[in-house]
């Protein structure tokens, strides 16, 4: 066998890239070889496109270094190209597994930039859509984080859920993924006859499964042992990194922009009964499903950070009920959707909204046309992205994907 | 069958190969069709358990066409070879992974005298023979050229050979229960009712098992310790540069040996080709009634072994699709921490519990002066009745050991 070409084959080699940060000299009994090994962008658990640099050392992971731009698809600049009401599709397509939300975020910046203020039926409507979208994308993340660990049965579990909440949807707005439902001004269309007891229906059936979903998951002895105290996010870190979402309130943090954000947004939630989800002194409230914390979890670690998108979906359960009375209860239309070519103010608006993976910003600068002069996303994804060489510091192989599954990212958002 | 050819007057080398190319056809056709059926069995019970439309509806009446239909699409499948493979090596791996898996079929009885080779050595020939198949998978990750390869077989090579340990422990302790190391002979022993199996013998038995079935899901790299083919991990592990026929031997050889130790789990704990209520000799089905009747009590046991044997693959297809995966420090450490401790214990156990039931103990205890002339040469054989007396027998033969050895540690004294 020609030995050098096997070795040259592997391409392994100390240098590594010359990106990578100098590590301090560590003394080992054994000194090995380190293998830069790339993590994407095509494989199963970096959630799309993401690439991951993996500088390893055996089954230790000396540095992790995420590239991103595979799914980059100038969000941004398409925005400065078209009128804020044709740019309304276009935000389906940021976390597309809660276009919803995305489609809310921009449709309240627009509405703050003109000083709009829509009627309570329309508001009521997109708290009702923004919550059943949050439980839709929070049941993926949920599920595709136990596939990410090796455990494939509650995925298909979640997305059994996940599939009546999309035929709910699509019976609104005619789509399963890219909605365009929530648009500046109101709502596309109000609700067909019968959707509401669909709902109800769904809502009934739905927590058993989440029961199973602590079963087969959040309660599970190897899913303990691979989550709790892993990939620790301190709470000081999280906010210095701009993390937010369910990953900053995993590290202990009350903060949720729907009762924290601005008033145009506040006041859409202001009637609603819900708790906010972060552990305190590690442990949560009491809502009835729950599980308690097992004593391995250490606040801010993958279990807390998972454990808080599972009690979120309680907590949303609960507002799509009072949403469904409120919604009922309201008088008046659900809005009239913008015109296509409102002109805009010489103005500026930046709101920031609680999408389900973290907050999202919207800004607007108007120059008195109907096309915006300037378009800018900030994402949540991206944010809590960027912790995640902090957090893979020196941990296994094998917990790159139970970290990466935890932060919960969707590359549409990340890379815009 | 060799005899039967012999006494048509063949000369030897002619009916020696035909016994001999009948038997291997006969394995051949058993190692073919329990892939086949453990994958319908893989398909239906996890469309079941994860509550699946496709597969618990498709191909053809109970859905057998889909296992053909695979495996045709397999052998059509392009023949890649990466540019970076050792093209040699890479086409070696599968088969010698195949070949292992073949080769312990060779010993493992089906029914009493039928198997391919009744050696008395048989358990050590299937440890060691099954041993090999982990070089299949080392060379598949070594020979694919690419690192999640090497990362895979890395893992199976430090997993594989760390549960070889607790699994050979384990299988000493049927083996000293029985004495003998021919799985015929221990299959024997079991007749008769369920009471009769190795399991209910006593309780080390009882629970080696468990740890059996711990280690031999970790030596077969089943769920959840699919480490070297971790798929959220590791892409395919030692499997990612394979495809088409050649990951079709990996797979067969992987499901053939999924049999095979369940198999051996069967005749070691659960009675082996008996079934749980003697059927075959209430019938007269026993060879001694001719060789009509023989066969047809043979075809019952072997109905037997399968069903048992697949049993234990349920079992495994069940956790699969159950439990998350388990890191591979924590795999290490359950084996050296827990499984390999445990073994041994319950091996000294046994040991001990079967010296209290010999009939040298049941003497008084010996003086202390006399010689250890009253060993016998024959270490098994339970004296009748020894059972009820259980606690008396065990202090006399922890008094017989003090005793035999205090006349040791006194001749010592005496010889210099």
């Amino acid at each position: 066998m020609d030995f050098r070409r096997r070795k040259s084959l592997w391409n392994i080699s100390n240098q590594g890239s010359t990106r990578f940060i100098a590590l301090p000299p560590e003394e080992f009994d054994l000194q090995t070889d380190e293998i830069v090994v790339n993590m994407g962008p095509q494989h199963p658990s970096t959630h799309g496109v993401l690439r991951l640099i993996l500088r390893t050392d055996g089954e230790v992971v000396k540095q992790v270094q995420p590239e991103i731009g595979y799914l980059h698809r100038c969000a941004e600049k398409i925005g400065e190209n078209l009128t804020v009401r044709q740019f309304t599709p276009y935000t389906d397509r940021l976390d597309y597994l809660a276009a919803m939300n995305m489609n809310l975020g921009w449709a309240l910046c627009v509405e703050k930039l003109l000083g709009w203020q829509v009627p309570e039926k329309c508001r009521h409507l997109r708290v009702l859509m923004a919550e059943l979208d949050r439980i839709a994308s929070h049941l993926v993340a949920v599920g595709t984080y136990g596939l990410d660990l090796g455990s494939f049965t509650p995925f298909m579990y979640c997305f059994r859920e996940r599939e009546k909440i999309l035929n709910l949807f699509e019976a609104v707005c005619g789509a399963r993924l890219t909605y365009h439902y929530i648009v500046p001004g109101g709502v596309m269309a109000d609700l067909p006859p019968g959707w509401l007891q669909e709902c109800s229906r769904f809502l009934d059936q739905f927590p058993p499964t989440l029961a199973d979903l602590h079963a087969l998951l959040t309660t599970n002895y190897i899913f303990i042992r691979r989550t709790a105290g892993i990939g620790v996010l301190p709470l000081q870190t999280a906010i210095s990194y701009g993390c937010t979402g369910p990953v900053l309130r995993a590290s202990g943090l009350r903060w949720d922009l729907r009762r924290h954000g601005e008033p145009i947004y506040t006041q859409m939630y202001a009637p609603y009964d819900f708790q906010i989800v972060a552990p305190q002194e590690g442990q949560y409230p009491d809502d009835g499903i729950s599980p308690a914390v097992p004593d391995e979890a250490v606040l801010g670690d993958c279990w807390h950070r998972f454990y808080v998108r599972m009690r979120e979906i309680v907590q949303s359960v609960q507002i799509v009920r009072q949403a469904i009375r409120f919604y009922q209860e309201a008088s008046g239309t659900v809005g009239e959707p913008m015109k296509i070519q409102q002109k805009l103010p010489v103005a500026e608006a930046y709101l920031e909204t609680e999408s389900p993976k973290g907050q999202l910003g919207f800004l607007i600068v108007g120059q008195g046309t109907p096309i915006p002069r300037r378009v800018r996303i900030r994402s949540g994804s991206f944010c809590n992205l960027s912790v995640l060489s902090e957090l893979c510091r020196g941990c296994l192989v094998a917990d790159v994907p139970a970290i990466v599954g935890s932060l919960d990212i969707v590359l549409g958002e990340v890379d815009r | 069958m060799l005899s039967w050819f012999l006494q048509f007057g063949f000369p030897d080398w002619l009916a020696y190969g035909a016994a001999g190319l009948v038997k291997a056809i006969l394995v051949l056709v058993l190692v073919l069709f329990v892939p086949m059926l453990a994958l319908w069995m893989e398909r239906k019970i996890a469309g079941r358990i994860q509550d699946r439309l496709g597969p618990t509806r498709t191909g053809g009446r109970f859905g057998w066409l889909q296992s053909p239909a695979d495996g045709i699409k397999l052998l059509m499948k392009e023949d890649i070879i990466p540019a970076a493979a050792d093209p040699l090596l890479f086409r070696l791996a599968p088969y010698l992974s195949f070949c292992a898996a073949f080769c312990v079929f060779v010993v493992l009885p089906v029914a009493d005298g039928w198997a391919p080779a009744g050696w008395d050595s048989a358990l050590f020939f299937f440890l060691a023979v099954a041993g090999l198949e982990v070089f299949g998978v080392i060379l598949a990750g070594y020979a694919s050229g690419s690192k999640w390869s090497l990362f895979g077989a890395m893992r199976e090579a430090a997993q594989v050979v760390s549960y070889e340990v607790p699994l050979g422990l384990c299988v000493l302790v049927p083996v000293v229960v029985v004495g003998s190391l021919d799985l015929q002979e221990i299959g024997r022993m079991q007749e008769g009712w369920f009471t009769g199996w190795l399991i209910f013998h006593d309780p080390f038995v009882f629970l080696i098992f468990w740890i059996y079935a711990a280690c031999a899901m970790a030596g077969l790299n089943r769920a959840p310790f699919d480490l070297p083919e971790a798929e959220s991990e590791l892409v395919a592990g030692f499997a990612t540069e394979y495809s088409g026929f050649r990951w079709a031997v990996f797979f067969m050889a992987e499901y053939a040996a999924m049999f095979a130790w369940s198999g051996l789990g069967a005749i070691l704990f659960f009675g082996g080709w008996n079934g749980p209520v003697p059927v075959a000799s209430w019938l007269g089905l026993v060879s001694a009634n001719g060789p009509v009747a023989g066969f047809l009590g043979n075809l019952l046991g072997m109905v037997n072994f399968l069903i048992k044997g697949f049993l234990g693959v349920t079992v495994m297809i069940w956790a699969r699709w159950t439990l998350p995966r388990l890191r591979i420090d924590q795999v290490i450490a359950m084996c050296w921490k827990y499984c390999v401790p445990l073994a041994t214990l319950m091996l000294v156990g046994v040991v001990l519990w079967q010296g209290m039931t010999l009939e040298w103990c049941s003497a008084p205890p010996a003086d202390a002066a006399q010689e250890p002339s009253s060993i016998p040469s024959q270490w098994p054989g339970r004296s009748a009745g020894s059972g009820k007396a259980a606690p008396a027998a065990m202090w006399r033969f922890a008094g017989r050991l003090c005793a035999d050895l205090q006349v040791m540690e006194n001749k010592e004294e005496i010889v210099p």
